[in-house]
């Protein structure tokens, strides 16, 4: 069957009332993979996160989770499952200490393993000079880190995480990145959501490009980069007048292009010798993503 | 590449203890952050029940059916304490933790379900319902009521209504769609039950229809018995009453389940 996949879903539909939040998608996350879900706001990619925990009930498909059925089999599935969400739930009048207390014993640890689950929980999130601290007295990046820290406790086999570094500080997206790649290397399966094309670039071996509720492309970053946007991208900076004539030129040379704010990104150029002047720069997920989608992104 | 299939832990059941016991540490360690002024209001607001309507009442009334009016209003207001500390924590409490503090999403992400959460819920509720009844009483002892050995079975009491307020507090904010429309179930329902209750004056001394209206209040009998435990009990009324709560606690059990049911899971 699907012995080596932590998760997998075969045209899962999901509606509220008229919209459809989730559209006959189909997922697969090998184990000991980390798989970015990559998309818009209302993309979908939330839902698809409750449907994996059962706080969502899908109206048509099959959904497995390390094997198990959803949603009968879900709460077998969830006690190996950590969960980050994307906005915290801490107990905030507790302290660091105290918050993963609770949550080892939500998800069964038996007494004498603890004590040691929680100090590498705090090891893991570096905040073991903080483990005193009430959570409200804490940094938005560090609250972060508990959140993630929260989910490992029960060292769980699949981590689902919604939009682990959404409204943080550059510096501090890099701590989050760090500790999910640690996470990675351990060998943990993580399915992540973001709206961050370069999160996705970074983190994931395989992102599922997800649009209106549907996946419109999956593959390793890099070879859905070369697959659909080729290797380079000429990028012309000028008046709107200029952009628009730069535009219709690559247009009847064949080309893709895409507005980026006070440029135009000319796709595919490597090559093929079409010339232009401007800045030859790597194609990247963003440019496939306005290609298959025509939508941006962020 | 890990090949092996994953192991197959056996399907978990319903209302598991591991589940229920998670849940309620939550709440006992929360409750270890605010104690104090959760047993403040829940002592000092039934204290001054019993001052104002004990001693303002108590000079015009001396007696009633054959009790001193502190006696009558001290055993009265248990179930008014009860109520306070049990329907009005699971209304708000609730509605906090699923809409603000979003709570109750990390908890069902957790190997627990719905009906384990309220369960568990209800049950730290109905604890402190079961302590915090007593205190009204304690008070009027304080101030010459006189002990009796009934009246270990007071917490018990104390406890099954305060499970039955609970889940019917935890229903309506399932139900409940703002904040705002717990003003109707206060106002509607709440406050005339807790009126109309026999705390504070004798139902017997109200109409017919209001008598038969009261014995459907469940408020009423958590009232008569401990009023009863204090003074004395009357046998099989008695224990119909302790059934008449029983069975309203379960009833709202399953509603509050149903409710939340529908809220936490879409």
């Amino acid at each position: 069957m699907s012995g080596d996949l932590a998760i997998r879903l075969r045209g899962v539909v999901k509606r509220y009332g008229p919209i459809t939040a989730v559209n006959q998608l189909d997922l697969d996350v090998p184990l000991g993979t980390c798989v970015g879900l990559l998309g818009p706001n209302g993309a979908g990619k939330s839902t698809t996160m409750r449907l994996l925990t059962a706080q969502s009930i899908a109206d048509e498909g099959e959904l497995e989770v390390l094997g198990f059925r959803l949603p009968d089999e879900s709460k077998a599935a969830r006690a190996q499952c950590g969960v980050v969400p994307q906005l915290d739930n801490l107990d905030v009048t507790l302290t660091v200490e105290q918050n993963l207390l609770v949550f080892t014993h939500l998800y069964r640890i038996g007494r004498a393993e603890r004590r040691e689950a929680i100090e590498r929980a705090l090891k893991m999130a570096n905040l073991g000079e903080r483990r005193d601290s009430r959570v409200d007295k804490l940094s938005g990046g560090m609250r972060r880190r508990l959140l993630i820290a929260r989910a490992l406790v029960h060292r769980p086999r699949l981590v689902l995480m919604d939009e682990p570094t959404v409204g943080l500080d550059p510096q501090v997206r890099q701590q989050i990145w760090a500790l999910i790649d640690a996470l990675r290397v351990e060998g943990t399966t993580i399915l992540m959501s973001t709206h961050y094309i370069e999160e996705a670039q970074r983190l994931a071996d395989t992102v599922l490009i997800m649009s209106h509720g549907r996946a419109v492309a999956a593959g390793p970053p890099a070879e859905l980069v070369a697959e659909h946007a080729g290797r380079e991208a000429l990028e012309v900076y000028g008046p709107p007048g200029r952009l628009a004539e730069v535009e219709a030129d690559a247009g009847a040379a064949g080309l893709r292009t895409r507005r980026t704010g006070t440029s135009v990104s000319i796709l595919g150029v490597d090559g093929n010798g079409y010339s232009i002047e401007g800045e030859r720069r790597p194609a990247n997920l963003e440019d496939v993503f306005v290609l298959l989608t025509g939508e941006e992104i962020a | 590449m890990a090949a092996t299939t994953a192991p197959r832990a056996p399907r978990l059941g319903r209302l598991e203890r591991p589940a229920l016991t998670g849940v309620l540490v939550r709440e006992v360690v929360n409750f270890s952050s605010f104690w104090r002024s959760s047993t403040f209001s829940s002592t000092v607001e039934p204290t001054i029940y019993l001052l104002a309507f004990g001693f303002g009442f108590g000079s015009l009334v001396s007696k009633i059916g054959g009790y001193d009016y502190v006696e009558f209003v001290g055993t009265g207001t248990v179930a008014t304490a009860v109520l306070f500390s049990s329907a009005f924590p699971a209304m708000f409490g609730t509605f906090v933790k699923y809409q603000f503090q979003r709570t109750y999403d990390a908890i069902l992400a957790a190997p627990v379900d719905t009906e384990e959460l309220v369960t568990a819920e209800a049950l730290w509720i109905a604890t402190r319902a079961g302590v915090y009844g007593c205190v009204p009483m304690l008070v009027a002892i304080a101030f010459g009521l006189d002990p009796s050995w009934g009246m270990l079975v007071v917490p018990l009491i104390a406890w099954i209504a305060g499970f039955g307020w609970a889940c019917f507090g935890i229903m309506v904010a399932g139900f409940a769609k703002s904040f705002e429309n717990f003003n109707y179930v206060v106002s509607a329902v709440l406050t005339p039950l807790f009126l109309v209750a026999g705390t504070f004056f004798p139902l017997s001394r109200l109409p017919e229809w209001a008598q038969v209206l009261g014995n459907l209040n469940p408020l009423h009998h958590c009232v008569e018995l401990v009023r009863h435990a204090a003074f004395g009990f009357e046998g099989w009324t008695d224990l119909a009453r302790v059934g008449a709560l029983l069975a309203f606690g379960l009833v709202m059990w399953r509603i509050a389940i149903y409710a939340m049911e529908q809220k936490l899971v879409d």
